[in-house]
């Protein structure tokens, strides 16, 4: 099932909304049910397309937030300002609306439970996405390896999936979540409260000797940082997978 | 706008390039033409605010790969490519 | 008939006067960047414009010495081949036609080469007679460099991609070379009002 998600069909499809869910003030998670849909690995993504009754369209690519153990496919979008296309998937998509998508899409940015290396995951902003199709992954199949996720946020209004990352790591001494954030913290914060640099990294990340498998997802600029930073700590590029989301005015 | 705003990677075309090769690609280690570095497709520069798409080696810059679409056809430019390895 | 997505209208896609706005164009309000490549910088120290090719004499101008050709403002209306228009942007810059002045040549094609590697093709004829500039100013400000500055060609009865950002040189040619866009699927001349988008338009 692994290798058909992987080459699966790539056609468009329709997926019905069963449920839109806030996480934050401006990122909402669309629980999708697509007839037919394949199966997915934890990081690939969908290509979701928008039709205006005069015939206009608009495409962008967004990462699958469910694990590839759940039937749905959950799409967590974020609202860009001026966007074009997510103003209307967050603000507009109602339970029971379709949507246009094609996927499951990607091969490089995916994780498999079965990998057995030490696992670390950045996250920037909405790039922690993909990666908690991986975290939800790793929980649902009870996978051995250890992971921690780095995840960069601007304020604690801003984190996406936070109660559920607290309760899995909770209860899962195999999953460690380090929080930083880099604009406001509430009183009493104990996690970091600056932008990722050398020594956090140095803090979370795994010894170098483990060879862990990393991926990195968030901004470009975000992503560019702390790739840097785990290569000059001595981390070997070959180990590090990335995604850049650029603002394509989404 | 920041410049980096507008780079993303090849995982931003995995897409178009199962459209055009039917295959995912972003596996496959690319050879730049220009410096000889080797990156896999999903790790390469990619532009897309453009009338089409630009792969550029993340090492020297350079062009690896144009793509354009258009009136239902492709052109691929894979000039800056030396080669395409798949496991 | 594609799906229709409930509710989505998109950016606001003003339908002007279509007299203006010519075959499968929308206007648009903002100026977007489009880029194919990472913003080239050059110190005006270093930048020079040049002209070569087929031509009696090379002639190349410095930043200061290209200040001083006759310059002037137009208010022209843009086309970009990703089918959005702008109307009534302000430029500031050198019209080809005084620089082509400045050689002799029998020259029918140019093209426009770039820093960064850019490069496009055209018909002499389109540069000449105050239908193309060298512009260094926008909206009355120095040219910004995600829109080309320190200077870009202009020639907006073409697309825009034929207004090479970033230019720093024209070569003149016998033969009508294929440019960057133009090499891979993109109409060698690209007139907007006949929808010259591709190859075989």
């Amino acid at each position: 099932m692994a290798r058909a998600a992987v080459l699966g069909r790539l056609t468009w499809q329709l997926g019905e909304v069963a449920e839109v869910i806030q996480e934050t003030p401006r990122v909402s998670s669309l629980v999708l049910a697509v007839p037919d849909w394949p199966g997915h690995l934890a990081g690939q993504h969908v290509d979701v397309r928008l039709t205006a009754e005069d015939g206009y369209q608009a495409q962008r690519s967004y990462s699958i937030a469910s694990a590839p153990e759940d039937p749905r496919v959950i799409l967590t979008v974020e609202r860009l300002e001026d966007g074009e296309v997510s103003p209307y998937l967050v603000g507009e998509v109602r339970a029971g609306d379709k949507v246009e998508l094609r996927g499951p899409i990607g091969g490089y940015f995916v994780w498999r439970a079965g990998e057995e290396r030490s696992l670390l995951l950045v996250a920037g902003g909405s790039g922690v996405v993909p990666l908690m199709a991986m975290v939800r992954h790793h929980a649902a199949a009870g996978a051995t390896a250890p992971v921690r996720l780095l995840y960069s946020s601007r304020s604690i209004d801003d984190v996406i999936y936070r109660d559920e990352l607290a309760t899995l790591s909770e209860g899962d001494s195999r999953l460690k979540v380090s929080h930083t954030l880099t604009r406001s913290q509430p009183s009493g914060w104990d996690g970091y409260s600056r932008r990722i640099d050398g020594e956090m990294v140095a803090e979370v990340a795994w010894p170098k000797k483990d060879s862990p498998a990393v991926f990195v997802c968030g901004p470009t600029a975000f992503v560019e940082t702390a790739s840097g930073l785990l290569v000059e700590s001595g981390y070997d590029a070959a180990w590090i997978r990335t995604e850049r989301f650029g603002a394509t005015g989404g | 706008m920041r410049q980096s705003d507008l780079k993303v990677d090849g995982n931003a075309i995995a897409g178009l390039l199962r459209e055009i090769f039917t295959m995912e690609m972003t596996n496959a280690e690319s050879t730049c033409a220009g410096c000889g570095s080797v990156h896999a497709v999903g790790r390469v520069d990619v532009y897309l605010n453009a009338p089409g798409a630009v792969v550029r080696c993340p090492a020297c810059e350079g062009v690896l790969m144009r793509i354009v679409q258009g009136r239902g056809r492709y052109w691929i430019d894979l000039t800056g490519t030396r080669c395409l390895e798949f496991k | 008939m594609a799906f229709i997505s409930r509710g989505f209208k998109g950016k606001r896609r003003d339908v002007a006067s279509s007299s203006r706005v010519p075959p499968g164009q929308h206007v648009v309000n903002d100026f977007p960047v489009l880029s194919a490549g990472p913003t080239p910088r050059v110190p005006l120290s270093e930048w020079t414009f040049s002209i070569v090719g087929e031509l009696d004499e090379p002639k190349v101008w410095t930043w200061d010495e290209f200040q001083k050709l006759p310059s002037e403002t137009v208010t022209v209306d843009i086309h970009c081949v990703t089918k959005w228009s702008k109307l009534d942007t302000s430029w500031t810059g050198v019209s080809v036609e005084t620089i082509l002045e400045q050689v002799e040549t029998a020259a029918d094609f140019a093209v426009a080469y770039s820093d960064g590697g850019y490069t496009t093709n055209l018909p002499i004829d389109d540069l000449r007679g105050h239908q193309a500039w060298i512009a260094f100013e926008y909206d009355g400000q120095p040219l910004d460099p995600e829109h080309g500055g320190p200077a870009r060609l202009l020639v907006p009865h073409l697309y825009l991609w034929k207004s090479a950002k970033w230019v720093r040189g024209i070569s003149l040619q016998n033969e009508d070379e294929p440019g960057f866009w133009e090499s891979n699927g993109y109409h060698l001349r690209g007139d907007p009002w006949r929808e010259q988008r591709y190859w075989g338009d």
